[in-house]
C-alpha cells in the first residue's frame, strides 16, 4: 500500500492583496493566507489514491507557526499525518533552501512511493520547488500532470505540454507536480473538520532535521530580492452607455476607430 | 577577474533559442564576454550554423542518442557537466514547459538560484538583474542571484532575435555522457496549433466563462475577423471545459496586442497578468462590479451575446465605408 507525501505551501491569497498607492508596495505583512490552489489538487489526488489503494497520506509544509492552519485543513481533507518544518532560521528561504529543508524532512520520514506538489504556488508562481526536490532526492519527476494512476510500483501520468499531451511511465518512487485539471478538491465536512482539529501536527525544527544553518534562510538562499513593486495601471476606464444595445455598440465602435483600430 | 565568465543560452525550442541569443548578445556585449549556445540532440549538426548567424560566438554541441527526445535527466546532466567544466556567469534557459521543469533541477545540481519567466534582463554592476511577475501578477519583482552561474528562464516572444547575417563563430563538439532517463514517454497526442501565435496577434477577442457554449465563440470569431485579429480565452475554458488547450494569463500566454476585447471574463488577477501590456483593453461584462472593469479603457456593462454581435455589425459597416 502506497505512502504518498504531499508538499503544501501556505501562500498569500493573491486575490486579497492590497497595494500602497503612494509607494506602489504590495502590503503582504497581514495579508490573508491559504493553501496554495494547486496544492489542494495534489492533496486531493493523494487522498483519492489512498481511498482506492489504501496506504497513507502525509503532508509536509515549510512555514511559520501560522502554517499550522493549512495543515489542519489538510487533515480535514484526509491527511493521515501532518508535519510542519518550522524554525526562525528558515525565514526568507528561496526555492533552493526550501527544497533543501523539504528534502531533509522527507528523508527523515523514511520510505515513500509518491511525492506530489502543485504545478506552482499562487504567490510566487515559480514552479521550482517540485523539480528541485526531485533532484535533491534523486527521483524522476513528472511536471504538469493532468491524470495519474498508480498500479503496484508503476506510475502512469499524462502531462500537458504546449503542443501535445505526453503519457509517461515510470517506477516509484517518483515526484509529480499537478495542474488544476487533475481533479476537483473536496470540501471537508464539518465532522471531518472537527475530527481533524483533535489530530496532532508534528513540528520539526532545524535541530530536529539537522540542517546546516548556512543552507537555510537568507544565508542559504541564492536569490536576493531588490524590490517588489506593483505596476501602475493607467487605464481610461470610460464607461459607455446608451439606451439601446445598438447605441452602445455605435459608441464603442467609434471609440475603437479613434484608437486606430481597423486602420490599414 | 571572476572564475565564471560568459553568457550561455539553451532552449530545446529552436525559435526560442534564437530569441535567447538576441537578448544574450546584448548582455554579452555589455559584459564584454563571449556568447555561447548549447545545442543538444541526437543529430543536430545542421542547426549550429543558424545559431552562429543569430549571434552565437560559440556553439557547444552535444550529440547523443540519449538526447533524441527531451528527457529531464539526460538534458540536465549534459548541461550541468558542461557548465561545471566551463563556468559561464549567466545561463538563459527557454521557458517552455520543458525548460521550466529542467532549469530548477539544473540549478539545484549546481546549488544556485534561478529566476523564472523573466520579462526584463539587464546588467548592473556586472550582475544580472532579472524582473518577473510575482503575487499572481500583482507586482513586478527585481531579483539578483548571488551565486554563479546566474540562471534565468525566459518565455517565448519576450525578446527579439537578431537578424541573420554573415556572423562567424566556432562549433565545438563535446563528448559528454548524459544520464539515463528515469521516465519513459509511451504516447504523445498532438494538440492542434493555432494559426497565428496569440502573442503576435494585433487584436485579440477573448472569451471567458461568460461564453456558455463552445459554438458561441463564433460571435467572438466574427468580431476578431472584422478587426483582423484572433480569439483567445481564459484558463477555465481550457482546464474545466476542455474547449481549448491554451489560455492567456499568468500561467499561459502573455499578450500585448493593440486591442484586447475581454468578453465574459471577470478579470481575476492571474488573467490580467497576461494582458497588462495591451495598448487598449475593452471589457464587456454583465457584472458592473467585475474586476476587469478596473483595468479596462472602454467598459460596456451588458450581455456579451447582445453587445458583441451588435459591435460586429456596426464595425463591419463603418470599416467598409472607410
Ligand atoms: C496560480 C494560478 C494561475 C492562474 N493562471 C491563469 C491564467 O493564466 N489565465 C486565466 O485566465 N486564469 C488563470 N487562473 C484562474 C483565474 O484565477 C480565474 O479563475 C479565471 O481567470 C477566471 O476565468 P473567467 O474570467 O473566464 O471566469 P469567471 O471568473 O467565472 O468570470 C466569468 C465572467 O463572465 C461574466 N459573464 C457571465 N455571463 C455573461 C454574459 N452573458 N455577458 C457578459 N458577461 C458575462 C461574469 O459577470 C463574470 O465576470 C489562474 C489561477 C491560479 C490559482
Ligand atoms: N514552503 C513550502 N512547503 C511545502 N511545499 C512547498 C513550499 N513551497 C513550495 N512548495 C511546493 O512546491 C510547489 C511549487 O512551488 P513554487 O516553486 O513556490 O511555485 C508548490 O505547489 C508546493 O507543492
Amino acid at each position: 500500500m502506497p505512502t504518498i507525501i504531499v508538499c503544501l505551501k501556505q501562500a498569500l491569497d493573491v486575490a486579497e492583496l492590497k497595494v500602497d498607492s503612494t509607494t506602489q508596495r504590495v502590503l503582504t505583512a497581514n495579508a490573508p493566507r491559504k493553501i496554495s490552489d494547486f496544492d489542494k489538487n495534489a492533496l486531493e489526488e493523494a487522498v483519492k489514491l489512498k481511498e482506492k489503494l489504501g496506504g497513507e497520506v502525509i503532508t509536509v509544509t515549510v512555514g511559520s507557526e501560522k502554517a499550522k492552519m493549512v495543515l489542519k485543513e489538510a487533515l480535514a481533507m484526509g491527511t493521515d499525518r501532518a508535519y510542519l518544518l518550522s524554525d526562525p532560521s528558515f525565514e526568507h528561504s528561496d526555492t533552493l533552501a526550501i527544497s533543501y529543508i523539504l528534502a531533509e524532512g522527507i528523508k527523515k520520514l523514511g520510505s515513500y512511493d509518491l511525492i506530489l506538489c502543485g504545478e506552482a504556488s499562487i504567490d510566487s508562481y515559480s514552479g521550482q520547488v517540485g523539480p528541485r526536490l526531485a533532484e535533491r532526492l534523486q527521483l524522476p519527476q513528472i511536471t504538469y500532470v493532468r491524470a495519474l494512476s498508480l498500479n503496484g510500483d508503476t506510475v502512469v501520468a499524462e502531462r500537458t505540454l504546449e503542443n501535445c499531451y505526453e503519457t509517461i511511465k515510470t517506477k516509484t518512487p517518483v515526484l509529480a507536480t499537478v495542474t488544476k485539471e487533475i481533479n476537483e478538491p473536496r470540501i471537508p465536512s464539518l465532522m471531518a473538520i472537527m475530527k481533524a482539529s483533535k489530530k496532532e501536527i508534528i513540528t520539526w525544527s532545524a535541530e530536529d532535521l539537522k540542517v546546516a544553518k548556512t543552507r537555510v534562510g537568507i544565508d542559504g538562499s541564492a536569490i536576493q530580492i531588490m524590490n517588489v513593486l506593483a505596476p501602475k495601471m493607467d487605464r481610461k476606464r470610460i464607461v459607455l452607455e446608451a439606451d439601446t444595445v445598438k447605441g452602445v455598440a455605435e459608441k464603442l465602435a467609434k471609440a475603437l476607430i479613434n484608437e486606430g483600430v481597423g486602420g490599414r | 577577474m571572476s572564475e565564471f565568465q560568459g553568457v550561455w543560452v539553451f532552449s530545446e525550442s529552436r525559435d526560442l533559442m534564437l530569441e535567447l541569443l538576441g537578448k544574450g548578445s546584448e548582455l554579452a556585449k555589455k559584459l564584454r564576454v563571449e556568447l555561447t549556445a548549447v545545442l543538444m540532440g541526437r543529430n543536430v549538426k545542421d542547426q549550429a550554423g543558424r545559431l552562429i548567424e543569430h549571434g552565437a560566438d560559440k556553439v557547444y554541441m552535444v550529440a547523443d542518442p540519449a538526447l533524441e527526445r527531451f528527457y529531464i535527466e539526460p538534458y540536465t546532466s549534459a548541461l550541468a557537466q558542461l557548465v561545471q567544466q566551463h563556468k559561464p556567469e549567466i545561463l538563459l534557459i527557454g521557458s517552455t514547459r520543458r525548460g521550466r521543469a529542467m532549469a530548477p533541477r539544473l540549478a539545484t545540481r549546481l546549488e544556485t538560484g534561478c529566476v523564472p519567466d523573466c520579462t526584463e534582463l539587464s546588467i548592473e554592476d556586472g550582475r544580472l538583474v532579472m524582473s518577473r511577475m510575482v503575487y499572481g501578477g500583482n507586482a513586478l519583482a527585481k531579483e539578483i542571484c548571488r551565486v554563479k552561474p546566474q540562471i534565468a528562464t525566459v518565455p517565448p516572444r519576450v525578446f527579439q532575435k537578431l537578424e541573420s547575417r554573415g556572423r562567424k563563430g566556432q562549433v565545438v563538439e563535446v563528448d559528454i555522457k548524459p544520464e539515463k532517463s528515469g521516465t519513459e514517454v509511451v504516447e504523445t497526442r498532438e494538440i492542434e496549433a493555432a494559426k497565428v501565435k496569440v502573442e503576435e496577434a494585433k487584436v485579440i477577442v477573448a472569451g471567458g466563462r461568460g461564453v456558455e457554449k463552445k459554438e458561441d465563440f463564433r460571435i467572438l470569431e466574427d468580431l476578431a475577423e472584422i478587426l483582423g485579429g484572433q480569439i483567445g480565452n481564459s484558463r477555465p475554458l481550457a482546464e474545466d471545459r476542455k474547449w481549448f488547450t491554451e489560455w492567456i494569463g499568468l500561467s499561459g500566454h502573455k499578450v500585448r496586442p493593440m486591442l484586447y476585447v475581454a468578453c465574459g471574463i471577470s478579470g481575476v488577477i492571474q488573467h490580467v497578468a497576461g494582458i497588462r501590456d495591451s495598448q487598449v483593453i475593452v471589457a464587456i461584462n454583465k457584472d458592473a462590479e467585475a474586476p476587469i472593469l478596473e483595468v479596462a479603457d472602454y467598459i460596456v456593462v451588458g450581455d456579451l451575446y447582445e453587445i458583441v454581435p451588435a459591435l460586429s455589425s456596426v464595425l463591419r459597416r463603418l470599416l467598409k465605408g472607410g
